[in-house]
């Protein structure tokens, strides 16, 4: 079962996603990447059907690089998801992608944001936001702890709470996750947790 | 012999010119002039009417105002040259403008605008049977990455940023004024001033009036964070037209 978890923090976003490959009951691996970068300022973290997962994180990804190309500038993490939720929308009613996703993206001047979207296109701007079973009971946890002044190391510690939570009282808890950080330096993997820990 | 190379639009001659997108830029020399400045605080267009008859309902729609058209919120343009020519390329604009802003939920970048209808004026030079359109626009706008802009395109899909411009009849001479008195750090109201003042060179009637000028600015509501579009009504206009006739006046008395 999937897991992705967001929150946006005083100066940064940081995204937390399981790092397991799941074909039906078998876990296949335990390093699956599913945050991955569109370029150096916004990050996507998908969950959902592995192959229009990757699919449409490779098409979104092409199209903003193209972008950034044709026109010397850097899409917004706004743009970037309107654009991204307008693709979505529009294949919703011809061959839909089933993937739900989280993008965090850092802009210069306006700093650093969080949308949460879902397979039906369904967008919103957020504090913190997650999908999967261990949100259900994350995203409360985080409702109470979370404020807007939340500093990296703060911000890291809840994360790893909700890793906590969800190995504790989920039945499909996943073994492995990613933390990655993204603020004024570019994105960056902040820690992974692995089987054993 | 020269039919040979000017009858499609597509041809290059031996010299490696295309006459007929030359003859289009001529169309536009014509055309009643447009002109535009860019001012640290905003940017202004100016237009000079040629339909000029008293029979003219001036309150129907498409008489009222001839040359400056709203693009989008935050993007004006003036145009000189055939003006049914010009009402096609605005509506590919506007439709550009919108189509950027439901894909991405935000304002389509001036340059981006710009350079959208140039291509498509581009394609009237390559691929035969149409004619090029007779038109040349200034573009004036704001956007988030670079502020005012100010920006000129003609019929061969050539496209630029200026600080100070002039297209239609007697561009040049409009130029060489604007080239002259033009500040770096010019005020949208020093701005409007200059403009007014190279029009009362230039046009060919002598005194100016609120009928024969359009005069529109860009400007920003920073506690509202809008782009105001703003086009001079006959009132607003009138004072400024009569204190640039005056002084019009008083510079040619001194010289006779």
């Amino acid at each position: 079962m999937d897991y992705l978890m967001g929150l946006r923090g005083k100066d940064y976003v940081m995204v937390c996603s399981d790092t397991t490959a799941v074909q039906q009951i078998i876990t296949i691996k335990h390093d699956e990447d599913k945050l991955m970068s569109v370029d150096d300022h916004t990050l996507l973290a998908l969950s959902g059907e592995p192959g229009d997962r990757v699919q449409f994180s490779e098409f979104i990804k092409a199209n903003v690089q193209l972008y950034n190309l044709r026109n010397s500038r850097k899409l917004g993490t706004k743009a970037t998801a309107n654009y991204l939720r307008g693709e979505l929308a529009t294949a919703l009613r011809k061959r839909p992608y089933s993937t739900n996703l989280l993008i965090a993206g850092y802009d210069k001047g306006k700093g650093p944001s969080l949308y949460w979207c879902d397979y039906l296109a369904t967008m919103h701007k957020m504090n913190i936001a997650g999908t999967g079973y261990g949100s259900y009971f994350v995203l409360s946890m985080f409702d109470r702890l979370w404020h807007k002044e939340l500093t990296e190391e703060e911000g890291l510690a809840l994360m790893l709470k909700g890793i906590d939570e969800v190995k504790k009282r989920l039945v499909v808890a996943p073994p492995s996750y990613c933390i990655k950080i993204i603020d004024a330096n570019g994105t960056r993997t902040i820690k992974t947790i692995s089987d054993s820990e | 012999m020269a039919r040979r190379y000017d009858s499609r639009t597509t041809i290059f001659s031996p010299e490696g010119r295309l006459y007929q997108v030359e003859y289009a830029m001529e169309a536009i020399s014509n055309a009643g002039a447009a002109l535009g400045i860019l001012a640290t605080d905003g940017v202004v267009l100016a237009a000079e009417k040629k339909i000029l008859s008293k029979l003219l309902d001036t309150g129907a729609v498409g008489v009222r105002r001839e040359k400056m058209y709203k693009l989008d919120d935050h993007i004006a343009c003036a145009v000189a040259g055939i003006t049914s020519d010009a009402n096609i390329l605005i509506n590919t604009c506007r439709l550009s403008a919108q189509r950027y802003q439901f894909a991405y939920q935000e304002p389509i970048p001036v340059e981006q605008l710009v350079r959208a209808l140039c291509d498509n004026k581009q394609g009237y030079t390559q691929f035969g049977g149409l004619r090029p359109f007779g038109v040349s626009l200034l573009y004036a706008g704001w956007d988030d990455d670079r502020g005012f802009q100010l920006y000129q395109s003609d019929p061969s899909g050539n496209y630029g940023g200026w600080k100070a411009t002039a297209i239609g009849a007697n561009a040049h001479a409009a130029q060489n004024i604007l080239k002259q008195d033009y500040k770096e750090d010019i005020t949208l109201e020093a701005a409007v001033k200059l403009v007014i003042k190279v029009l009362n060179k230039t046009m060919d009637s002598t005194t100016l009036s609120p009928d024969k000028v359009e005069l529109a600015t860009i400007t920003r509501n920073e506690d509202k964070d809008q782009v105001v579009f703003h086009i001079y009504k006959d009132d607003e206009l009138k004072p400024l037209l009569d204190t640039a006739n005056e002084a019009h006046q008083r510079e040619k008395d001194a010289e006779a």
